[in-house]
């Protein structure tokens, strides 16, 4: 859907993304992730040209981005930052109405996709449209800044940091929301972190930077066991990388057939989750159910294990 | 009631002082002062002395009721209503004393108001400011500008009923009628014109300056040094290049270009007006929110939209602080005008000066004062307004 091709930009002499070249999947959320200044936040603001390229293309959907006027290309892609940037001076109802009315949407469509968006975002419309932002908590500003972002509609979304300001209970609230709402809208989602639980939480694959290169870009299990630079190791975490792993397999893709008595676990919760419980109850194995609270096999302690290891 | 009443035991500092100069003002100074004609110094009358008993008592209960309340109760919008009557008072008893003392159909003999009147006035005035400034809640905008209008209706209408035609500024006035509606007017059109001409000038300059920091210091350092030449001086200096233009240009002449009247006031008081707005302006776009200007441009708002759909709007409180300290300041400086032969309301305080005629310094002065308040109010409401639905 997205692929940036051998995409670099220089300030001066110096070099700040180099040579980059990745092929973003449709309805998917990628994340890139590196140490600050590595050059992701430019990176990111090449693909809808707030920053342009030095050399190389971003085509998306196979057309060249360089080919149309950088303002056109904005409003089609959604863009959503760090600190939201939301116009004080604007209700939450007309910050979240910019970009549509920008393309010249009529009132009802305007106003029924408004409704939409609060709805989804958990915000009353009664309550919250008319609202100015500085009348809003932390997480709720987050939140209007997001759905502002998807209000026209955009089949790509660019987010930087877009959680960087939110405590750690907010933020996964915050991060399950996006995953949620991802699948919703079928969205493609671009994500700008340098927290590293972030990225293995939301990112289908992840691209890891340094110094302005991609050092390796995958699946985050793939980054866990086969890191290709020492830098990606260290960036993954050495000392917990088994729980990590863990962390990114749930219990239903790890089951196996057979009964167990004892402690009950969710299909969606993950083999981390299971382990630990586990370990709490001092059980050697735990019944798996799903949803509805169907069984559907059971976990054991060596079957967990097996998968906290490379191969 | 009882917190009232409580509160009467302790003494409020500006309420003593208040009631102590009013009192003073009252007993020693003159209330009005009686002069045979315009020019001869004239007899001091006191209020008990001018005003029959029983007005003059009734007068002086509502001043130490207003005194007691100026002392002991702390409420301010009592305060404020209290030195509102005070005022309509010390009209009243002004306008009265000038009615009683003149002679029935007699235009030469001058009441003017004595100094007392005017230190009781300008008590009062204290006391009303004073009350302004402890309202909480804080006055909303609409409310304070129909205060004014309020104000400025119950002003109108005496002096439209006649009610101080005896007083010498009015007689000041009756003579110079017609003069003063064209020079008054002439007044409010060099301030707003050059006001607009400055916004014009200044808005484009203070946006340059911000997008172009190295331009900031220059520019700036630079209407700062032209705010230091007192504005006397500046008209001295800018009478010369205009008069050569003048000279040398008839059509520059003929559109009414000269080395003194209102070309060169209109060019002073541009030059001096537009530091404030250019400050202010770069001051307000500076406020604004770097993630707010990011996020507009990546939502794909072009240059021209974020200017003005964001930043200027953002910046607007702030550059419209700029604008009434310009309307304010320029309503003061046109009165300087009139000595090039610029007109406005200068004219007569100048005059007066020349003859040695307090009251028609008065008739320039007052309407000037007046003036610019009411521009305060007026802006200042606007400003409150825009800040209130933001932050
Ligand atoms: N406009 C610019 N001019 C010059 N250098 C720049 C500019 N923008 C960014 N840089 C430099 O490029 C490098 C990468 O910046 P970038 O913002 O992409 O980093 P980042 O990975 O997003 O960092 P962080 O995690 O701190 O946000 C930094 O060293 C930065 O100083
Ligand atoms: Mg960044």
């Amino acid at each position: 859907m997205i692929s940036i091709d051998n995409l670099s930009k220089q300030y001066g002499s110096t070099t700040v993304v180099d040579r980059v070249s990745l092929d973003i999947e449709r309805n998917s959320i990628t994340v890139i992730v590196g140490t600050s200044g590595s050059g992701k936040s430019t990176l990111l603001r090449m693909i809808n040209r707030l920053v342009e390229p030095s050399s190389g293309r971003v085509l998306i959907d196979g057309n060249d981005t360089a080919g149309e006027p950088a303002h056109l290309l904005r409003r089609r892609i959604g863009y959503a930052i760090q600190g939201n940037g939301l116009f004080p001076h604007r209700t939450v109802a007309e910050n979240i109405a910019t970009v549509p009315r920008l393309l010249g949407w009529d009132d009802t469509r305007l106003r029924a996709r408004v409704l939409q968006l609060l709805t989804v975002f958990q915000l009353d419309p009664a309550e919250f449209a008319g609202k100015f932002p500085h009348q809003l908590s932390g997480g709720q500003q987050q939140r209007v800044g997001v759905a502002r972002a998807l209000a026209a509609e955009p089949a790509v979304l660019l987010m930087d940091e877009p959680f960087g300001a939110l405590d750690p209970i907010i933020r996964a609230k915050a991060q399950d929301d996006l995953l949620d709402i991802q699948r919703r809208f079928a969205t493609t989602i671009v994500l700008v972190t340098h927290d590293m639980d972030e990225a293995f939480r939301l990112g289908s694959r992840v691209a890891v930077m340094s110094r302005g290169r991609v050092l390796q870009y995958d699946r985050p299990a793939v980054l866990i066991t086969r890191p290709a630079d020492p830098f990606v190791s260290q960036m993954t975490g050495l000392a917990d990388r088994a729980m990590r792993l863990l962390s990114l397999t749930t219990a239903g893709e790890a089951v196996i057939p057979g009964a167990a008595g004892g402690p009950v676990i969710a299909a969606s919760a993950s083999l981390r989750d299971a382990l630990s419980e586990l370990v709490w109850r001092g059980a050697e194995s735990v019944a798996v159910v799903d949803a509805d609270g169907a069984p559907l096999g059971r976990l054991t302690v060596a079957a967990i294990l097996a998968h906290g290891r490379p191969g | 009631m009882t917190t009232t009443v409580a509160r009467l035991h302790r003494i409020d500092p500006l309420g003593a002082l208040v009631s102590a100069v009013g009192a003073a003002s009252l007993l020693w100074l003159p209330f009005v002062v009686f002069k045979l004609n315009r020019i001869l110094p004239g007899d001091a009358h006191s209020l008990m002395q001018v005003l029959p008993a029983s007005a003059a008592l009734a007068c002086q209960v509502s001043l130490i009721l207003i005194a007691l309340v100026a002392l002991g109760i702390a409420d301010a919008r009592v305060r404020l209503a209290a030195a509102l009557v005070g005022v309509i008072v010390v009209a009243a008893a002004v306008a009265s004393a000038a009615n009683l003392l003149t002679p029935a159909g007699n235009r030469v003999v001058r009441v003017a108001p004595g100094s007392g009147f005017w230190v009781l006035l300008v008590a009062l005035g204290l006391m009303a400011t004073d009350a302004i400034t402890r309202l909480r809640p804080r006055p909303r905008p609409a409310v304070r500008v129909l205060m004014l209008a309020l104000f400025a209706a119950v002003a109108g209408a005496a002096l439209a009923h006649g009610t101080f035609d005896n007083l010498s500024v009015m007689r000041e006035y009756a003579v110079n009628a017609g003069r003063f509606a064209h020079e008054a007017r002439q007044h409010v059109w060099l301030a707003l014109g050059s006001l607009a001409a400055a916004i014009v000038v200044a808005l484009p300059l203070g946006i340059l300056c911000h997008r172009v920091p190295r331009l900031r210091g220059s520019v700036l350092g630079g209407l700062n040094v032209i705010q230091t030449i007192p504005a006397i001086a500046l008209y001295g200096i800018l009478m010369a290049p205009l008069g050569a233009l003048a000279a040398a240009v008839p059509l520059a002449a003929r559109l009414g270009i000269r080395g003194i009247g209102a070309a060169p006031a209109v060019l002073a008081l541009f030059l001096y007006s537009l530091l404030p707005v250019v400050a202010n302006t770069v001051a307000g776009l500076k406020r604004v929110s770097p993630a707010a200007v990011e996020a507009a441009r990546g939502m794909g708002m072009t240059r021209w939209q974020i200017l003005t759909g964001v930043e200027l709007l953002l910046a607007l409180p702030t550059i419209l602080t700029g604008i009434r300290i310009v309307l304010v300041q320029n309503i003061g400086l046109v009165t300087v005008a009139a000595l090039i032969g610029g007109g406005g309301l200068g004219v007569f305080v100048f005059q007066g000066i020349g003859q040695t005629a307090i009251d028609l310094v008065l008739l320039g002065a007052i309407p000037t004062v007046a003036l610019a308040f009411s521009a305060a109010v007026l802006l200042d409401a606007l400003i409150d307004t825009m800040n209130r639905t933001r932050q």
